[in-house]
């Protein structure tokens, strides 16, 4: 018998949520009953999420793509010769050669659905640690000053410049120092933190520890959000094999350095993305928003200087720490530097996740990789940046994907998500339930917040009802002023964002004649 | 999914005392306890309290603070499903309204039979996929009214649980 033949199947909870799992023992065991030999790899996604199952099989012209594939179609795919890489209906030829894939520029995700999540030679194999053994090279001073070249900002959704924050916590002088990753990826429309976790997570970890070395800190949390169970079951393996390899404990890599991480669940509140939220929930508490200052940076967790970080900020510091903060900086457009890795979702028929640099426009991103709604009906609105992102409308498609574009035109890039709709959607509707979630989610320390968003649903529903509209959208207006100014943190704050971009873009819904009585719900 | 445990004192002390040790060991005790015994009974609140000493007071109000803690046991299946923006713009609500309409099943409940605990999500994470649900910790995507229905233990269509 010839070698086996290396067959990828994803792990990833996204192909897993439409049939992997019954693919991968399809192929076992199609493969045992013709005696074939096979070695099937659970990778990671490679992003083409409505090709999955996404399958692939390694051969001498590189690796060849199907999808997406179901359990009833394996035995027709091995009758055509797919060990071979030979043609079938659900064929795309060379995984690399993907016109959807081979037009990012896949930097933080550039070993995701390529190797073993869980393969540590893998991913030393593909470059890994390669930043962190430079680091380790470095004083913590230049270490943040590479940061600081490569005009990363936070992904998390403030774009806070990350050098400057991880200065801040560098320069504070304390007896222990924490670095928290925020992995509660709360916003609808977003999903680059999961892939990432489930797809790289050595990455994350390579990332932390640098963090670590930057600011002098010896110790990491990782905050995962509950709904991520997939993602809690490969870092917490991921953890114990770099915990075994010398990666994190006592020893960094040999070196004098200690690190540690430890992953802690949240339960299910889209406030604990907040940061500060976050760090009262990690202690024990109710996630009340605290006030700033003074910043997590000075005292954070259990009052210690803490440096707060997104995924994917953490994770894209390897590459600049290995590469150089200049050539991370070669990406981008203005003060947006480097590449995001945008999530394309919702009412889309090819979504998924695309790495690209600053400045492609929304329109590339909706139309050219996304080909447009998965419904087939004409495309109407697009939520750009979670549940506190605006609304916007096809005329708006052609502003680019840049922190302040999006800021001049009274919208957020916030962690790269965007959300389509067809022409299906009432935006009432949709203006309803941003205060709706606001009134579920609000922790509860400001009036403005805790109050104006009840008010907000029931003004809503006076509105769609039809009842004294004038006189009701006044009172709109100024509930969203209100909340915009007084507000304590952003989830109040923002919360009219998405209300307020319904109505300028799409005013005639809040004009609709109202449902009869009896119809309403 | 492995069926819960009855409640026990001593069976949830034994979890929260190696547990306690831990800086802000509250919800991974709260976690720990919720997958002994799918829920947070009531007389853990003075248990965790003695262990991290802390007043009963604060515990209940981390335990009330956050959805994912339930004061009751779930059903023997327990399925979450996504109604946040990009779910809604393929459907959730739809999923929704069917559930009601043809199954007389509300969200965020338990079925008076025990079988089935509804709950609503924001967000799973499956954003391209969607609509989208967690069945006993399995991400379900491209969710529609038959497979909910089968999901959920009846036939799509069908007027009551069967
Ligand atoms: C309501 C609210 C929810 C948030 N949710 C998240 C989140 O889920 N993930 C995240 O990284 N940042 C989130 N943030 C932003 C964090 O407060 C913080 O800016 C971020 O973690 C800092 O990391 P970064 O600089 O790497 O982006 C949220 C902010 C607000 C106001
Ligand atoms: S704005 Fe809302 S979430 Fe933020 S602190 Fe105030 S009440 Fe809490
Ligand atoms: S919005 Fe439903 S999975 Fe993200």
């Amino acid at each position: 018998m010839s070698a086996p033949v290396r067959i990828f199947v994803p792990c990833d909870a996204a192909a897993l949520s439409v049939g992997a799992e019954t693919v991968a023992q399809a192929i076992a065991e199609t493969a045992a009953r013709r005696g074939l030999a096979v070695d099937i790899v659970r990778n990671g996604s490679r992003g083409m999420l409505w090709l999955e199952p996404l399958i692939e099989v390694e051969t001498a012209a590189g690796r060849m793509a199907y999808g997406p594939v179901t359990s009833s179609d394996v035995d027709a795919l091995f009758d055509a010769g797919f060990l071979d890489g030979k043609p079938h209906a659900l064929a795309h030829g060379p995984t690399d050669q993907m016109e959807w894939l081979k037009r990012q520029q896949r930097l933080t995700f550039a070993r995701v659905g390529v190797t073993d999540p869980l393969s540590l030679r893998d991913y030393r194999q593909h470059g890994g640690f390669k930043g962190l053994a430079r680091a380790l090279e470095l004083d913590g001073a230049a270490i943040v000053e590479e940061v600081r070249v490569s005009g990363l900002r936070g992904r998390g959704g403030a774009g806070f410049p990350t050098g400057i924050k991880w200065q801040t916590v560098r320069e504070a002088v304390a007896e222990r120092k924490y670095i928290v990753c925020n992995a509660d990826e709360g916003d609808s429309g977003t999903f680059a933190d999961r892939m990432l976790m489930e797809g790289d997570p050595f990455l994350l970890i390579e990332g932390m520890v640098i963090a670590g070395l930057a600011v002098g800190a010896t110790r990491g949390y990782i905050y995962l959000r509950s709904e991520y169970p997939h993602a809690l079951r490969t870092l917490t393996s991921a953890i114990e094999i770099a915990e075994h390899a010398g990666i994190l404990g006592p020893s960094v890599l040999g070196s004098a350095h200690r690190f540690d991480i430890e992953v802690r669940l949240g339960a299910g509140a889209y406030i604990c993305g907040e940061e500060t939220s976050l760090l009262e929930s990690l202690e024990g508490k109710r996630g009340i928003v605290r006030a700033k200052p003074p910043l997590p940076a000075i005292a954070g967790l259990f009052g210690m200087p803490t440096v707060v970080n997104n995924v994917l900020s953490l994770a894209a510091v390897p590459w600049i720490m290995a590469h150089g903060g200049k050539a991370y900086a070669d990406y981008g457009m203005g003060r947006s530097r480097g590449t995001l890795p945008v999530q394309l979702a919702g009412n889309i028929r090819r979504g998924g996740l695309i790495e690209l640099a600053f400045g492609a426009s929304l329109r590339t991103l909706i139309e050219d990789f996304g080909g447009g709604t998965r419904s087939g009906r004409p495309l109407r609105a697009v939520q750009v940046g979670g549940p506190l992102g605006a609304y916007l409308t096809t005329a708006e498609l052609d502003t680019p994907l840049d922190y302040e574009a999006l800021g001049a035109i009274s919208a957020m890039l916030g962690h790269g998500g965007i959300v389509v709709f067809d022409d299906s959607v009432d935006m009432a509707r949709q203006a309803r339930f941003a205060f709706e979630f606001c009134a579920r989610e609000s922790c509860g320390k400001c009036t403005p917040c805790r109050i104006g968003s009840v008010r907000g649903v029931e003004l809503m529903d006076r509105i769609i009802a039809g009842h004294e509209r004038d006189r009701n959208l006044a009172v709109l207006d100024d509930l969203n002023r209100l909340m915009t100014e007084a507000s304590l943190c952003a989830m109040g704050g923002l919360t009219p964002l998405p209300v307020m971009s319904a109505l300028r873009g799409f005013a005639e819904d809040f004009r609709r004649p109202a449902p009869a009585a009896n119809a309403a719900e | 999914m492995v069926p819960y445990s009855p409640w026990d004192i001593a069976a949830a002390q034994a979890i929260i005392a190696p547990l306690a040790a831990r800086k802000g060991a509250t919800l991974p005790i709260l976690h720990a306890l919720q997958d002994e015994f799918g829920y947070i009974d009531a007389a853990a609140i003075p248990l965790i309290a003695d262990a991290l000493n802390l007043s009963r007071a604060e515990v209940h109000g981390t335990v009330t603070f956050y959805h994912d803690f339930r004061s009751e046991p779930p059903g023997r299946k327990v399925i979450k499903l996504c109604r946040a923006e990009a779910c809604q713009s393929v459907g959730s609500e739809r999923l929704v309204a069917h559930l009601k309409q043809r199954h007389g099943l509300a969200l965020d409940a338990t079925t008076a039979d025990g079988e089935l605990t509804l709950e609503t999500v924001y967000c799973l994470g499956n954003c391209a996929l969607g609509p989208s649900a967690l069945v006993d910790g399995e991400l379900i995507g491209r969710l529609d009214e038959t497979r909910l229905s089968a999901l959920c233990g009846c036939r799509a269509g069908a007027g009551d649980r069967a």
